[in-house]
């Protein structure tokens, strides 16, 4: 890997993001008296696209806004224009990754696929309080604006088609709710936030979400590792794998997900129970072994569509045998518009033959003579990886993501010599289950908090 | 990244609810006598205006004018869900002035009777226990394998938890 292209400076990216910045910090205040200062933000988001063909359609939205005038077309179309410019740094940030790793790279585009009906009612009512929100901005949010999300978010998530929008708002009111109120926040994440609004304003559009069209793939599929996202109420596993078609031709990077709404207590080993009867692949993750697809959807953007039904247990393989040997072959999918995010890069790298540096908050790799700083924070609560083990390794199997500026390792194991060999510790090695002593106490303790929210659910839910 | 850790695992079975919302510590107690019967419990934030009744709004005999065992259960386990810290914070409790830290459920209990909180008014139970329910509906949606991509923006904390 050529460590020196993942921290030399990007073309362009500096310009992009201030214009980004600004913008956000339109939020903070919101919108429903735009100050002069707002108004420059406003006018340089506009500026930032004049090149592109959302141009003309910015430079009226942020004018009527600047003029506080604006309905909710226009504040779209300043979230359209706000992630157009941000998916134009994911794009000069994963050429530099490919660059960097000397990854080939797909050349087709991935269509969307043929979507689900979305009850339009349910997307108004969500594009509704997001408008509120941006009118009011992070420093007047008050309980009673951040609750209104919760009737909408309970009218969707029953709803399959809906499922995306109905978690990242329930995720994203739950975290402005623990910051309520507005007036007394100390520190605001305003990218984090801006980023939250504007993805949640696109996709309140119909058909936003659509995903990838959707094909059919069979061959073998060797697991590397997972990563595991989660909020107050949701969760979702991603397997990241290379898939080889038994036809012979490109190995493909894939990720396999599955994920679920959960009550807030349901933590820990609690996720993996969730998940686990839902995609045999954890249980496959956890053995150490391959998988048989016969079938098995996939859409353009390199996300299977799980189906155990088109899934057997495959082989002993081991990820880092996969990631030294097949990880370099193989090709990574193209990227729907909508998908186009910094914050949506987590490509599966090998990294050897570094020095590990402790730093005041955290970790860094001396990859030859360049940092790379580790993400150790990221890894499953219910797993054996530790930051003490990512410290002692070495060898590292992780995702490059682009965070706060620059470039980070998420570790999804690592390799540490013991007794001099090698001694694999993966984060997700308890997501099929585990006989490890801590573990079988953290399932236990699991499966006895959703035992009471099962017993007090049938006696109260449905009286 | 993210702005609000995930909870702290805790038994479930006395406290099978608890939250800070609405300007509220507000949750669940289950009854020890009356599996059937749980009792709705919340604190108000600044003022710790309380309130105790049953799920059928009657009112808890034990909080009259103070705090009853309910909402020092509920306390008890906020703490553990969430961290004395962060409850203090929510619950505006100024402990020793050092921002929380080093208190305890015991503490904090302690620095909202020694105000003599008033009694609340009971509307609020209704709702508390309407989002408990809400709470646990949320075990019966399906798991779905369609990529969630917006999930990205939630990574675990898991290693410093
Ligand atoms: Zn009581």
């Amino acid at each position: 890997m050529r460590a020196d292209l993942l921290t030399d400076a990007v073309d362009g990216l500096d310009e992009a993001l201030a214009a980004v910045d600004g913008f956000d910090q339109v939020l903070v205040g919101g919108l429903l008296r735009p100050q002069p200062a707002q108004a420059a933000g406003l006018a340089g988001l506009a500026d930032a696209v004049a090149g592109s063909p959302l141009a003309g359609r910015t430079a009226e939205a942020s004018e009527k806004t600047a003029a506080g005038a604006a309905d909710e077309d226009h504040f779209l179309v300043l979230a359209a224009a706000r992630t157009a410019l941000l998916g134009s740094v994911h794009d000069a940030l994963v050429a530099r990754v490919e660059e960097a790793v000397g990854r080939p790279r797909a050349e087709e585009t991935a269509a969307p696929g043929a979507g689900a009906e979305h009850p339009v009612n349910l997307l108004a009512a969500a594009r509704g309080w997001l408008c509120d929100l941006a009118r009011t901005g992070w420093q007047g949010i008050d309980h009673e604006l951040v609750g209104g999300a919760a009737p909408v978010v309970t009218a969707m998530l029953p709803e399959p088609a809906l499922r995306r929008l109905a978690t990242l708002l329930d995720g994203f009111a739950a975290e402005l709710a623990a910051s309520c109120p507005g007036a007394t926040l100390e520190r605001i994440p305003v990218r984090r936030w801006a980023d939250l609004w504007s993805r949640a304003m696109l996709l309140t559009l119909p058909g936003a979400d659509r995903t990838a069209a959707v094909t059919e793939v069979t061959g073998r599929l060797l697991p590397l590792g997972v990563d595991l996202h989660e909020h107050a109420t949701a969760v979702q596993a991603q397997v990241h794998a290379v898939f080889e078609p038994a036809d012979g031709t490109t190995p493909r990077l894939v990720r396999a997900g599955v994920s679920a709404p959960k009550p807030d207590t349901v933590v820990g080993a609690g996720l993996w129970q969730l998940l686990r009867p839902h995609m045999s692949l954890l249980a496959a993750v956890s053995e150490g072994r391959a998988m048989e697809l016969d079938a098995m959807p996939v859409t353009a953007e390199g996300d299977l569509l799980w189906d155990d039904a088109h899934a057997t247990p495959g082989e002993p393989a081991d990820a880092f045998v996969t990631a030294r040997v097949a990880l370099p072959t193989a090709t990574a999918a193209p990227v729907t518009p909508v998908d186009r995010h910094p914050a949506r890069i987590a490509v599966p790298v090998l990294i050897e033959g570094y020095t590990v540096e402790k730093e005041d908050d955290g970790l860094a790799f001396r990859v030859a003579g360049e940092r790379l700083a580790v993400d150790a924070v990221r890894v499953p609560a219910a797993g054996p990886l530790t930051a003490e083990a990512v410290a002692s390794s070495g060898a590292c199997l992780g995702l490059l993501r682009w965070d706060a500026g620059e470039f980070v390792l998420q570790p999804l194991a690592v390799e540490r010599t013991v007794r001099k060999k090698p001694v694999a510790v993966h984060a997700g090695a308890w997501a099929g289950g585990t006989a490890d002593k801590a573990g079988v106490r953290a399932e236990k303790a699991a499966t006895d908090a959703v035992t009471v929210l099962r017993e007090r659910a049938g006696r109260l839910l449905r009286k | 990244m993210r702005v609000v850790p995930s909870a702290r695992p805790r038994k479930l079975a006395k406290v099978p609810f608890v939250e800070l919302a609405d300007g509220r510590l507000q949750g669940v107690v289950s009854s020890g006598s009356d599996i059937g019967r749980v009792y709705v419990s919340s604190v108000e934030a600044g003022t710790y205006a309380f309130s105790c009744s049953t799920n059928n709004n009657r009112p808890c005999g034990g909080a009259r004018g103070a705090f009853c065992n309910h909402i020092r259960a509920l306390i008890g386990e906020a703490v553990l869900q969430y961290g004395a810290e962060r409850v203090a914070r929510y619950l505006k409790v100024d402990v020793s002035g050092d921002s929380g830290e080093g208190a305890d459920a015991h503490t904090l209990t302690f620095a909202m009777t020694s105000t003599h909180p008033a009694q609340g008014d009971k509307s609020a139970a209704a709702q508390v226990f309407s989002r408990f329910l809400r709470h646990l509906a949320y075990l019966e949606f399906a798991p779905s394998t369609a990529p969630l991509p917006e999930m990205h923006w939630f990574p675990t904390t898991g290693a410093v938890a």
